[in-house]
């Protein structure tokens, strides 16, 4: 299974083996890692995954819809790498992923 | 008091023809008698059409959770223009619709709502947090014991108001104003309140966006800082509206951070109340605030629903309907689908997910200031624990003639002396 690795705003780091198929949300929610909230249950509709993804992964986790773009511009702290956790699919590709949380999810 | 769901199989919800069925009637949610007509349609009927007999004429009831997310995301078929009416089943006057962000549709929905929106960023929210305790503490520690009150007036109504004040900037011997014109914006005039009819609510509009003016006039021309007005003012997006649409803009900012925030501070006492081993459970686990908070925000629904308008024609849960037709979203009937939720009629601290619940909205019209009414709720929820060994409701609360605003007019409570 691929690891994730979900480092929350104060560094504390969790590496999580998550199934393929599965959302980045999904793996952060099932193992009880904070700072991630998901209000909507992973519809792209609340902005409440947001994550910071290493450069180095960028590309490999493909590219923002338009939905996910537009919830995106509402959340307080995005940034160039912001994405929805829930918008991204884990897959063998993903294994060693790294992801940084926001301060809050707003 | 507030009973339990009506599932009496002879009540009238269940056995009167469907197209009979007017959910938006706000007699009923005067009454409190407003969930079981929802139970049913989220059974026999969950897209339904109310043709005839109501008096906001005819409308959609879009009434299961994941029927509402598909609309909610769907804003190119379902417009949320104020030029059609807008957010909510009433539609006021063609002449008198006012343009404000939550009814528009992106890229200028989206644009204005940017400039408001780092009002209630991480930022911000931590400089409002002591405030927020400060106040609370004195609102709290001036209330009597032994004796009845209104928690409506004395409580919920006083810390909402001053947090809209600062909000704004609002000169603070003035706040009052604050409430009464957010009272104004959402009372029906069949309520027979204070608003008696659509001329003197442009007359108080006029009075809102006189004394804003000034504050815009005098905040345009000094540097910008971080109250509403000064960013309505010099935002991109919106220092060059109409006065109509910064008078609409200041409605939603005022409604928005007042009604529904003071809504579910009653709603929570009263819920504490009526299930008093869940206040036990919250009692002996203070840590739990943050779950009991999310509760009390779906089980109040402040909002009861929002209205969209479909753009073109559109099959939904089986259902056709129509290019032009008013289609409006049961939250309150999302957050008791069982379909979702688990055990949705009971009211209970510790859930699972209690942030799924749908009262905030989803997609990008979802509450700009959700977390800030989440922080009031639970700073006034720890309080409140810190001091009191229980609020005793002592009647019936009176609710409010809307079917928009789920909310109560007062709540008669006791603190043991």
């Amino acid at each position: 299974m691929p690891t994730i690795t979900y480092i929350e705003f104060n560094g504390t780091s969790h590496s999580i083996e998550v199934e393929n198929g599965l959302s980045v949300m999904e793996g952060a929610v099932n193992n009880n890692v904070p700072g991630i909230d998901a209000d909507c249950g992973g519809s792209c509709a609340c902005a409440t995954c947001h994550v910071f993804v290493d450069d180095a992964w960028l590309a490999r986790c493909g590219t923002p819809d338009t939905q996910e773009k537009s919830m995106l511009g509402f959340a307080a702290t995005a940034q160039e790498n912001s994405r929805l956790a829930c918008q991204i699919t884990v897959t063998d590709a993903l294994d060693g992923l790294v992801v940084r949380m926001p301060e809050a999810q707003h | 008091m507030n009973a339990p769901v009506n599932y009496d199989p002879a009540h009238e919800a269940w056995t009167m023809p469907l197209d009979r069925v007017d959910p938006a009637n706000p007699a009923r949610f005067m009454a409190g008698a407003e969930l079981p007509y929802l139970a049913r349609l989220r059974r026999d009927a969950p897209v339904h059409y109310t043709a005839e007999n109501s008096m906001f004429g005819p409308y959609w009831s879009v009434c299961r959770y994941n029927d509402i997310m598909q609309v909610e995301l769907n804003t190119e078929v379902f417009s949320s223009s104020w030029a059609h009416g807008g957010i909510s089943v009433r539609d006021r006057p063609k002449e008198l619709r006012i343009p404000m962000f939550i009814a528009m549709d992106p890229p200028v929905h989206d644009d204005q709502r940017k400039v408001v929106q780092p009002i209630v960023a991480p930022f911000n929210l931590q400089k409002f947090e002591a405030l927020i305790r400060e106040r609370t503490t004195m609102v709290l520690d001036s209330l009597p014991r032994g004796e009845t009150f209104d928690w409506v007036e004395k409580v919920s109504i006083p810390l909402t108001t001053m947090m809209l004040a600062s909000l704004f900037d609002f000169p603070f011997e003035d706040r009052h104003l604050l409430s009464h014109w957010s009272d104004c914006s959402t009372m029906p005039v069949e309520a027979n309140g204070f608003i008696k009819s659509e001329e003197h609510r442009e007359q108080v509009f006029g009075e809102l966006l006189a004394y804003f003016t000034k504050l815009w006039n005098e905040r345009v021309n000094e540097p910008p800082r971080p109250d509403l007005v000064s960013m309505l003012a010099h935002g991109e997006a919106t220092k060059n509206m109409t006065p109509r649409e910064y008078l609409g803009n200041l409605i939603l900012l005022i409604v928005g951070g007042n009604d529904t925030t003071r809504n579910s501070m009653s709603g929570g006492v009263l819920f504490m109340h009526q299930n008093p081993a869940e206040f036990a459970k919250l009692k002996a686990n203070p840590k739990l605030v943050d779950s009991a908070v999310s509760e009390i925000i779906r089980y109040q629904t402040p909002l009861a629903h929002m209205r969209r308008t479909a753009t073109q024609d559109y099959e939904l849960g089986g259902q056709q309907i129509k290019a032009g037709d008013k289609v409006v979203m049961w939250y309150l009937s999302a957050n008791r689908d069982g379909a979702v939720i688990e055990d949705p009629d009971a009211f209970i601290v510790d859930r699972k997910r209690p942030r799924q619940h749908i009262s905030f909205g989803f997609g990008i019209h979802r509450c700009v200031g959700n977390r800030l009414a989440e922080l009031q709720l639970k700073i006034l929820w720890e309080q409140l624990l810190a001091r009191f060994p229980s609020i005793e409701v002592m009647g019936e609360p009176k609710r409010v003639f809307s079917s928009f605003v789920r909310g109560y007019a007062s709540l008669p409570v006791r603190i043991p002396a």
